[in-house]
């Protein structure tokens, strides 16, 4: 069993309490709290990370299931001298207002992104099959797990629009 | 230096138009932005504090009666376990909002399901939630609890408004309309859940805590732990949301700064998602009877609005139903009554827009009704009933938008004029209508105080105890002190949410923007006269831009060396008592209704609101797409559900509390109408921040009735309702 969890690229030995969640692991061990505690129940999407590439809830994950995993959180996403073009976009279209789920909105839309590049079908789909056109219904439903209770959804649209088209470009 | 100006009179002539930065009311981005983005703003359970214990709440199990033991024992030989606080200043519930004193003590005495009783210290979260669950109470149970508002007495609040005789004027009536109107509770559920962290240095306490209103909570606080303000210092520089549920000081605060003193340690208390919807504030669940009586062209002769709400024994809210409708349609016949039931449910308080939240759903539908009966459109029934004064206080209003919003938010629609008939169009298994509904919120103004400082190194600082809950406080105060000092909105740092600096109102009732902007406005004036006065001009002279005064010169050359600095001290005097002040707005709504399902889909929205001077029109378009995204939760969704045995919330988290997600969310348009509201604030802004709600669910069930003829009388309006209100022939 690996004894390690890589955190943006840092090792961190996994807390000896099996009760910890992957969540608190980076907030109170790690001491990274850009990863936000919403619901602590798989409801609400605020802690949203990477883990080898693939958006999961922390909250509803043991940190002790993580040994040799890669985790990316919103830190390893970018910084404020240096945002990544989604940080950049969600600024520039307010896509958020109290500011508290957007770490995890982030962290959803920077894998989503990858999920429609892969074709990964989606409820809003025309087809299963084929390439995945990123329409706003396509990032509306992909991006429902995640709730904003200011309500910015159609900014946090418009800035993912705008961030993946300057990807493409 | 200080200045103090009470408003009496309109703010007729406001500098602000005259200055030449040009960065006010613009879209600008918010300062705090990239500090949200990349998850480097600290909330306040996220400060970093060495040997910090965690506290973990319990709560009632019985409905009504006292606490008789809380045996610590049988936790404290639980690994990691420091302590068991179980303390007569323990709070009960929330403090309402600027309540400014200690909200119900002890938290022994239980007055519902769920109120928080006692707290449990460990080393880690983990140990404490873990012996939370363990920890054994007794209680002595009252068995005489009523839990359901319709079976419970009701108290009248106030006289309410009577006028001729209501029910003459709905019998001589060429239309009327009389119909009962439900809405169900509301939760405010902000995405951080409520957190203190508090230190206690043996003399003072330092509390991060998440609050709206610091200048209020700080009494609150002080007065439930029986200690002078003087010894508290509250910080809250980032907020979660709030929505209402910050407005007073929550009881997981005063646990905290209570184990932090006993303990001699810090303590960290953070409420579970369950606890904020069970020990905090719901929104009433209302009751409401629309009497609507008009002529043959539509003019309301008779306009009635009785609401029933409830709330706990001995809680002064009352959900100010009735708030707008006191004032925006004619009506020399008029009755307005309120009532609150006494039930032993968790405590009603402020949830986003108060009163007009649930009251304008139900004004606005009864209207959309009796525009069906008078046969005109529903636009054409409101603009013919706008009044030229408030109907019954005979004041005069201050600006008073509500036409211009219903013309040009039909226009931009592309309303359909004229009469409505349902079920004109249908989509495969799909209906689709279109519905409208009027806005208003009230505009409250209050006092406030903030200092700005323009620095010898020519940038300017600003500092308030204010907040910025999301509503962007930060982002419009950098842009009045840059426009006021001439400087770009990188040379001014707003520092905000600390107790140290000035006070200022609060964020809530949509009255912050215009009271501290109101404060800010003031200290930069007297700034003005003072570089003025070093410039050799008179203040009216003086022109600042890009840090630079008109003739060339930098202003860290005029100030050499020097800061200059003043506290503004802003309080509305009688433009309060003299006039009748309101926001208003329309909302347009299309919708698809399934005929097999009942599921109602929003396709498209707008929104047009006016509200004075727009400080900021990015995140001005965001409080009112906030708005506009609750008006949908309302509309469709949102619903708290009591188990009638006794009364504890059974859909106490966001998996079974459906809040809007971004799939029901569809293209909004937001048309903001800037204007000046001199009677508003000296600032000639009015609040925004609720306006976006206050009436649109109504556009979306007006729309459910014209798309397939199903008129449900109870919000939310689930599956279940609408199939179940819909014709035989849809």
């Amino acid at each position: 069993m690996t004894e390690t969890i890589t955190v943006n690229e840092t090792e961190y030995p996994i807390p000896a309490d099996p009760r910890v969640s992957l969540l608190d692991f980076l907030r109170q061990h790690v001491g990274l709290t850009g990863t936000k505690k919403g619901c602590d129940h798989g409801q609400c999407g605020a802690c949203t990370v990477l883990v080898n590439g693939m958006r999961i809830n922390s909250c509803l994950s043991l940190a002790v299931m993580h040994g040799g995993d890669s985790v990316t959180t919103i830190e390893g996403l970018g910084n404020p001298e240096n945002p990544s073009a989604l940080q950049k976009a969600f600024v520039e279209h307010d896509g958020y207002q109290c500011g508290y789920c957007t770490p995890g909105q982030v962290c959803s839309a920077t894998a989503m992104l990858q999920e429609i590049d892969n074709g990964w079908p989606s409820d809003a789909s025309e087809s299963l099959e084929g390439e995945v056109e990123l329409t706003a219904d396509e990032i509306r439903e992909r991006m429902s797990g995640n709730l904003c209770r200011c309500g910015a959804y159609p900014n946090i649209v418009a800035a993912i629009r705008d961030a993946a088209k300057e990807d493409a470009a | 230096m200080n200045i103090h100006v009470k408003q009496d009179e309109a703010a007729k002539e406001c500098r602000l138009d005259d200055m030449k930065q040009g960065i006010l009311g613009r879209d600008v981005s918010r300062p705090d932005g990239l500090p949200k983005v990349t998850g480097t703003a600290p909330y306040a359970a996220e400060y970093k504090i060495d040997g910090c214990l965690e506290g973990v709440i319990v709560t009632s199990t019985i409905v009504k009666g006292e606490v008789t033991n809380i045996d610590a024992s049988s936790v404290l030989d639980m690994p990691g376990v420091e302590a068991v606080i179980d303390d007569p200043r323990l709070t009960a519930r929330a403090a309402q909002g600027t309540a400014g004193e200690a909200p119900a003590q002890p938290a022994r005495k239980v007055g519902y399901f769920g109120q928080p009783v006692a707290v449990v210290v460990a080393r880690t979260f983990e140990e404490a939630r873990d012996a939370a669950k363990h920890l054994k109470i007794e209680y002595r149970v009252e068995d005489d609890a009523i839990v359901d508002p319709e079976e419970a007495d009701a108290e009248a609040q106030g006289d309410g408004t009577k006028m001729g005789d209501l029910a003459e004027a709905m019998n001589s009536a060429r239309h009327s309309v009389d119909v009962v109107i439900t809405t169900e509770g509301h939760n405010s559920a902000p995405m951080e859940p409520h957190a203190a962290i508090a230190e206690w240095d043996g003399d003072k306490l330092t509390v991060h805590a998440s609050l709206q209103m610091l200048n209020y909570n700080i009494s609150e606080l002080a007065d439930s732990l029986d200690l002078d303000e003087e010894k508290i210092r509250l910080i809250a520089r980032y907020v979660g949301g709030g929505f209402g549920s910050k407005l007073g000081v929550s009881e997981e605060t005063v646990a905290a700064c209570v184990a932090a003193m006993e303990l001699q340690r810090p303590v960290r208390v953070v409420m579970s998602r369950q606890q904020v919807f069970q020990c905090v504030m719901r929104r009433s669940e209302t009751r409401q009877r629309l009497r609507l009586a008009a002529d043959e062209d539509g003019k309301l002769i008779g306009f009635g609005h009785e609401a029933r709400v409830s709330n706990l024994p001995g809680e002064e809210f009352a959900e100010p139903v009735l708030q707008s409708s006191e004032f925006l349609y004619r009506g020399e016949n008029r009755l307005l009554e309120l009532e609150v039931a006494r039930i032993h449910r968790m405590t009603a308080g402020s949830v986003r827009a108060p009163g007009e939240a649930v009251g304008m759903p139900a004004l606005e539908a009864a209207m959309d009704m009796l525009a069906e009966k008078v046969g005109i459109d529903p636009v054409e029934l409101r603009l013919r009933n706008i009044p030229e004064r408030h109907p019954a206080k005979d004041l005069p209003f201050t600006d008073h938008s509500l036409a211009e919003c219903l013309t040009k938010g039909a226009e931009a629609f592309g309303w359909d004029k004229g009469p409505r008939k349902p079920m004109q169009k249908r989509e495969g298994e799909w209906w689709i209508g279109t519905g409208m509904a009027s806005a208003a919120r009230v505009h409250n103004v209050s006092e406030a105080k903030a200092r700005v400082t323009l620095k010898a190194d020519g940038t300017a600082l600003v500092e308030t105890d204010m907040t910025d809950i999301g509503t962007g406080t930060y982002a419009i105060l950098t842009q009045l002190a840059g426009e006021m000092l001439g400087l770009p909105v990188d040379k001014v740092l707003v520092d905000l949410g600390d107790t140290n600096h000035p006070r200022g109102p609060g964020s809530g009732g949509s009255w912050g923007a215009a009271s501290i902007g109101s404060a800010v406005f003031v200290a930069c004036e007297a700034v003005r006269k003072q570089v003025a006065e070093k410039a050799g001009v008179s203040e009216n002279e003086l022109s600042l831009s890009d840090g630079r005064v008109m003739n060339g010169a930098t202003l860290t050359d005029l100030l050499d060396g020097a800061d200059i600095s003043a506290e503004g001290h802003y309080e509305p005097g009688a433009i309060s008592e003299d006039y009748t002040a309101s926001g208003f707005g329309a909302f347009f709504a299309e919708v698809r209704v399934n005929r097999y399902t009942g599921e109602t889909r929003v396709n498209r929205m707008l929104g047009s609101f006016g509200f004075g001077r727009v400080l900021n029109a990015k995140t001005a378009r965001s409080q009112c797409l906030g708005g506009v995204t609750w008006s949908i939760g309302l509309a469709l969704t949102e619903g708290l559900k009591f188990d009638p045995r006794d009364g504890h919330l059974a859909n106490c988290d966001l998996a079974e509390y459906h809040v809007p997600v971004n799939r029901d969310v569809p293209e909004v348009e937001i048309l903001l109408l800037d204007g000046r509201d001199p009677l508003a604030s000296a600032i000639q802004a009015k609040g925004v921040g609720e306006l976006g709600m206050c009436g649109g669910a109504a556009a979306i069930a007006n729309a459910i009735y014209n798309a397939c003829g199903a008129r449900v009388l109870d919000y939310p309006m689930t599956p279940d309702r609408v199939i179940a209100a819909m014709p035989e022939n849809a």
